[in-house]
């Protein structure tokens, strides 16, 4: 096919402008600024070598956002890569009104985080539904302050987190399951393999191309959890529900301290980094089995 | 004789009959498990939204924190959502939500597409690498590039303007890749017999190649603007004027101001949610494809 040799470069441009501007340029950028004092007060950013890496690592808080953030992490994972799966297989029966369903478990991925926080803090307050139904089934006997309480504040913006995921990992397992053979099951159901039996035998190894896609996601996802929580608790009380990127924030936009903030920010793209990177590796390894 | 064999016919006939009625049974009570389990799922899920909803519906006489709660209001009234309009400036909020989305809609179904034709349909030097380069942003999470941004938004006098909203988002990786994926599936003879009428590559981009790949292009159209509608951190950063605000922020402004009219601020979420759940109904299935594809980024 013949073209001008320039031709390509034109159709690329403006995309690359955008992508240039606005992630290729900053992240070279907020990586300079994690070795200066920037504060936007000072007009120009002083090189300071490693200062602000070793202030940040004797900040309490920063271990304290940091810490919370990987308990994010090991709760919220796990429960987004086992329920969904077991939701994917209720709703991929063949039911009357099935779709029905389906559409209404996926309102709250389209949900802005800000209606969700908002429903949420409802269902959460003293004399809200949460505490009447654990009282009324004997859970708890007096009410909890769900978002008010160190306690609890971390643990009840996570539950929302994976309510407001469901839908969306649902779906990809769907995908998933659609494309298991159905003669697989019908041949373990002739060897009189229960519901269970099939279920870790078929179904579970089946699905392990979209476990580790959704392993991956929901862990770069829980890494940068800031909007339910800036919504639901403020990151209180007592910082007990202070995630990474709510210091960041914090750091960079209420306390101006752009060149701290920027070296926090590059530990966090580290570590969501080892995970892209165990993702690649899957992908990769997965290309060369099938060659 | 043949008594008796009528007599075993009729005996063989009951017991069928009764392992089919146990098996019905079995069945029916299967899927009355599953209809139960699928109510108590969906109870968790839009139950939030019920309750917010029975609560904007409550009149003023009513106590809304009863315990316990009551889910139906005694006497509904729909006077909360004037108030709530009234209460903040809904129609503007919605006015700017709609064109950040819009825009950003916009913006990457051009942008991507034009990126993804070469990279697709064409052979140069250095298109690999391009590739790799664009799919690597896809690593770095906006939260780190976020102070960049800002500063380079303030000094391009992006700040509280539209532009500062919609041009940081008006390209995606994911769009390129969703594209690239889209063009590679039409059959190359259809350019080269175009290229033969005398149409140059911009031509075979926007008349041969676009209208083909309709539903890609529904499927990221969908896809950021599920993206830009909901957008909360960077407007956050990035306006202040409070008559540019979107409506997430705009209704995290309200429950700030009313924290104890829980009416209002019930009232203002509902009408809030409204025009995406419109939209999600209309295409509900798009919205539902469009997830799995978006799950290759991963």
């Amino acid at each position: 096919m013949k073209f001008k040799p320039w031709t390509p470069f034109l159709f690329l441009l403006p995309g690359c402008m955008i992508l240039g501007a606005f992630i290729f340029y900053p992240m070279l950028q907020a990586i300079w600024l994690s070795f200066t004092d920037y504060n936007m007060i000072v007009p120009a950013p002083n090189f300071v070598g490693m200062e602000n890496y070793e202030a940040l690592f004797q900040d309490d808080l920063f271990w304290k956002t940091l810490t919370n953030t990987l308990i994010y992490l090991v709760c919220v994972v796990p429960a987004l890569v086992i329920l969904p799966i077991f939701l994917a297989i209720l709703v991929n029966q063949k039911l009357k009104g099935i779709g029905f369903f389906r559409s209404a478990y996926y309102i709250p991925v389209v949900t802005s985080w800000v209606v969700a926080g908002i429903a949420w803090e409802w269902v959460y307050a003293e004399n809200g539904v949460m505490n009447f139904l654990l009282q009324s089934i004997g859970i708890i006997d007096d009410p909890v302050h769900w978002l008010t309480s160190t306690n609890t504040a971390l643990f009840a913006v996570m539950a929302v987190t994976v309510w407001k995921g469901l839908g969306y990992y649902m779906v990809i397992y769907l995908a998933g399951l659609q494309a298991i053979p159905d003669d697989l099951y019908e041949a373990a159901t002739i060897d009189g393999a229960s519901w269970w039996q099939k279920t870790i035998r078929i179904t579970i190894p089946m699905l392990t191309p979209s476990i580790v896609i959704v392993s991956v996601m929901s862990s770069i996802a829980a890494m940068k959890v800031f909007e339910e929580i800036y919504i639901m608790t403020g990151g209180g009380p007592l910082n007990s529900s202070k995630t990474l990127v709510f210091f960041i924030y914090q750091e960079a936009f209420d306390k101006l301290n752009m060149g701290y903030a920027s070296a926090a920010g590059v530990v966090l793209f580290l570590i969501t980094l080892v995970f892209s990177i165990i993702n690649l590796l899957i992908a990769r390894k997965k290309e060369q089995s099938v060659a | 004789m043949k008594t008796q064999h009528n007599k075993i016919g009729t005996e063989t006939h009951t017991s069928a009959q009764l392992s089919s009625l146990q098996k019905s049974i079995i069945k029916a009570g299967k899927i009355i498990v599953n209809y139960v389990l699928l109510l108590l799922i969906m109870a968790i899920m839009v139950g939030p939204f019920v309750w917010l909803f029975a609560t904007a519906l409550k009149s003023g006489n009513e106590n809304i924190f009863a315990y316990p709660p009551k889910f139906i209001p005694e006497s509904p009234t729909l006077s909360n959502f004037p108030a709530a309009l009234e209460a903040f400036p809904f129609w503007r909020y919605l006015m700017n939500s709609v064109i950040v989305a819009v825009f950003t809609v916009l913006l990457n179904i051009i942008f991507c597409s034009m990126a993804a034709y070469p990279l697709a349909r064409m052979k140069f030097r250095g298109k690999n690498v391009i590739f790799i380069l664009i799919l690597s942003t896809m690593m770095i999470p906006f939260q780190l590039l976020m102070i960049p941004v800002y500063i380079l938004a303030l000094d391009l006098g992006l700040k509280n303007t539209y532009a500062g909203l919609i041009l940081p988002h008006a390209t995606t990786a994911f769009g390129v890749f969703l594209m690239r994926q889209a063009f590679l599936s039409v059959p190359h003879e259809l350019d080269e017999s175009a290229r033969m009428d005398g149409a140059n590559s911009f031509q075979i981009f926007w008349r041969v190649l676009m209208p083909l790949v309709k539903p890609s292009i529904v499927t990221l159209a969908i896809f950021t603007f599920v993206m830009a509608w909901g957008d909360f951190l960077w407007p956050l950063i990035v306006l202040d004027d409070q008559s540019m605000y979107t409506l997430p922020l705009g209704l995290q402004k309200l429950t700030g101001l009313f924290s104890s009219n829980w009416r209002i601020i019930a009232a203002g979420s509902i009408l809030s949610v409204i025009p995406i759940m419109t939209i999600f109904i209309i295409l509900q299935r798009y919205f539902i494809s469009g997830a799995t594809k978006g799950a290759i980024k991963g």
